[in-house]
């Protein structure tokens, strides 16, 4: 046992080589709002989290994996099958990348409703909604990679879609697919983006994204705000340190209860693997989080008017992604005041599309 | 003339990093295009023996790199279609219950012409001459 100098030695010379006081007094001095909708403030963390499980199973995963038509599936199977705990760390890996956009959208509509998009967190806003697309495209290319049946023509429609963009598309398709057709080629690509190209950007923005969070401290919901300058009385405050980090490390420890419930009871399963020559499966749809936009398209005639339907469904889907992305600039009007009831409406009606539509693309 | 000087020097250096800059990126992205393999002109294959498929059924025949729907209709009435959707590129199935083609992707129909008949497909299959040479079936592109 060391003794209390030698142990207080160690924490200066440390802290001189570190600066780890620092650190100390601005945890310290980070407080959270305490409120009736605090436990939104959870989300993001909660996303954060399972992030980092994503990278974590994605590494032990990378030790079986092989990323070749001949030879994806069989390595998937092996790994389910094989490998001690492999079914283990595929399923959390495939559940925790589902439960991680389900955390993402909840933060984003819970910021929406709370209002915290509003100025100075524009930036932080935006670079979220970036990592929103960044976890769909780890998505979309992580689909692939089992090479099944499923995901081969999940991959051969959503490359499509890009190449029926005009001027840009079809070069960018070639780009995305490694060639004409969804093949061998695209398989690499896909890995390439998913384990190497995706996680680096991520990682950039996030620390961009959490450093925003950090500098500007955390939104209190603008009717709370007036109400206490009205009745002249400060919202109560937690310390971040330690009360709100032990109940975020509470709900840590939920999200792995679930997360470990769900993988084992419901294994993740891996299909039928793919074959180029086959029929697409009946049943076939993408991940719930594309079924509304799968749904849409399903909907959409061939042609509305002179304009081919899928191409109209992907502009409409182009521009509501800009509007939503630039919603901390029309939320607010002249005078600098937030237009509450139009955010709210928005959000309430993007809620109600995505989620009818995503059902309705699920049973029908 | 300081003035000049510097400002000359600092369009010459932002210049030069500018010109390496694009130097390094140029052959970055054309890294990325992936060459264009040709196609094999394949014109025609065969789809093995007639009597293999029985009437009102299906297979999908190799053409090439891409994959030809073969339908026997009727005891000899034979079509075939290029097997991918013209929606988003899903390969179709033939429905011997409703005879008609299905893409299970998003519910397209086309008739035994090709032709859409609901759904979102905007144009119709292309389709493929099938002759019996032999008791041989042969797939040919049309021309
Ligand atoms: S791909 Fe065939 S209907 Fe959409």
């Amino acid at each position: 046992m060391l003794s209390a100098a030698t142990r207080r030695r160690a924490a200066n010379w440390l802290d001189e080589r570190l600066g780890v006081s620092a650190v100390r007094e601005f945890l310290r001095h980070k407080t959270v709002p305490l409120h009736s909708a605090t436990i939104w403030y959870y989300f993001g963390g909660i996303t954060l989290f399972l992030f980092v499980i994503q990278v974590l199973t994605g590494i032990l995963l990378l030790l079986y994996y092989r990323p070749t038509p001949a030879e994806a599936f069989e390595s998937v199977q092996f790994i389910m099958t094989r490998v001690e705990f492999g079914w283990l760390v595929r399923s959390i890996h495939s559940w925790a990348a589902n439960l991680m956009i389900l955390t993402a959208f909840i933060h984003m509509f819970s910021v929406v409703f709370l209002h915290a998009y509003r100025r100075p967190r524009e930036l932080t806003w935006l670079s979220g909604i970036v990592l929103l697309a960044l976890a769909l495209a780890f998505g979309f290319s992580g689909y692939l990679l089992p090479w099944n049946e499923v995901a081969y023509f999940a991959t051969k429609v959503g490359a499509d879609m890009v190449a029926s963009l005009p001027g840009i598309g079809p070069p960018l398709a070639r780009f995305l697919r490694g060639g004409e057709e969804v093949g061998g080629a695209t398989l690499t690509r896909f890995f390439g983006f998913h384990v190497a190209v995706l996680p680096a950007i991520t990682t950039l923005v996030l620390l961009f994204h959490l450093a925003l969070v950090q500098k500007h401290g955390i939104s209190v919901p603008p009717k709370l705000e007036a109400e206490s300058r009205r009745r002249g009385l400060p919202i109560p405050q937690m310390p971040f340190f330690p009360n709100f980090f032990l109940r975020e490390l509470m709900a840590w420890y939920a999200a792995l209860g679930v997360l470990g419930s769900l993988a084992a009871i419901f294994p993740w399963e891996l299909g039928v693997k793919a074959d180029p020559f086959a029929p697409a499966p009946a049943g076939i749809r993408p991940e719930w989080y594309f079924l509304a936009l799968f749904y849409t398209l399903k909907l959409l005639p061939s042609h509305v008017w002179i304009i081919e339907g899928e191409l109209l469904g992907l502009i409409g889907f182009a521009l509501l992604a800009v509007f939503w992305a630039l919603l901390p600039f029309w939320a607010t009007n002249r005078q600098g005041e937030i237009r509450t009831r139009l955010v709210t409406g928005a959000g309430v009606a993007l809620l109600a599309y995505l989620s009818t539509f995503s059902a309705l693309g699920y049973w029908r | 003339m300081a003035e000049d000087r510097r400002s000359l020097i600092r369009w010459l250096l932002g210049g030069g990093f500018t010109a390496s800059v694009i130097s390094f990126l140029y052959p970055a992205i054309r890294f990325m295009n992936p060459p264009r393999i040709p196609e094999a002109a394949v014109n025609e294959v065969s789809a093995g023996r007639a009597d293999q498929l029985k009437p009102n059924s299906s297979t999908i025949v190799r053409f090439g790199n891409r994959p030809v729907l073969l339908i026997r209709v009727a005891e000899d009435e034979w079509k075939a279609f290029g097997a991918v959707c013209t929606h988003l590129n899903c390969t179709v199935q033939y429905r011997p219950d409703g005879h008609d083609i299905w893409c299970a992707c998003h519910n397209g129909i086309y008739d035994l012409n090709g032709r859409v008949v609901a759904g979102p497909p905007p144009r119709p299959l292309e389709e493929y001459a099938v002759r019996i040479r032999d008791g041989e079936v042969v797939i040919a592109r049309r021309v």
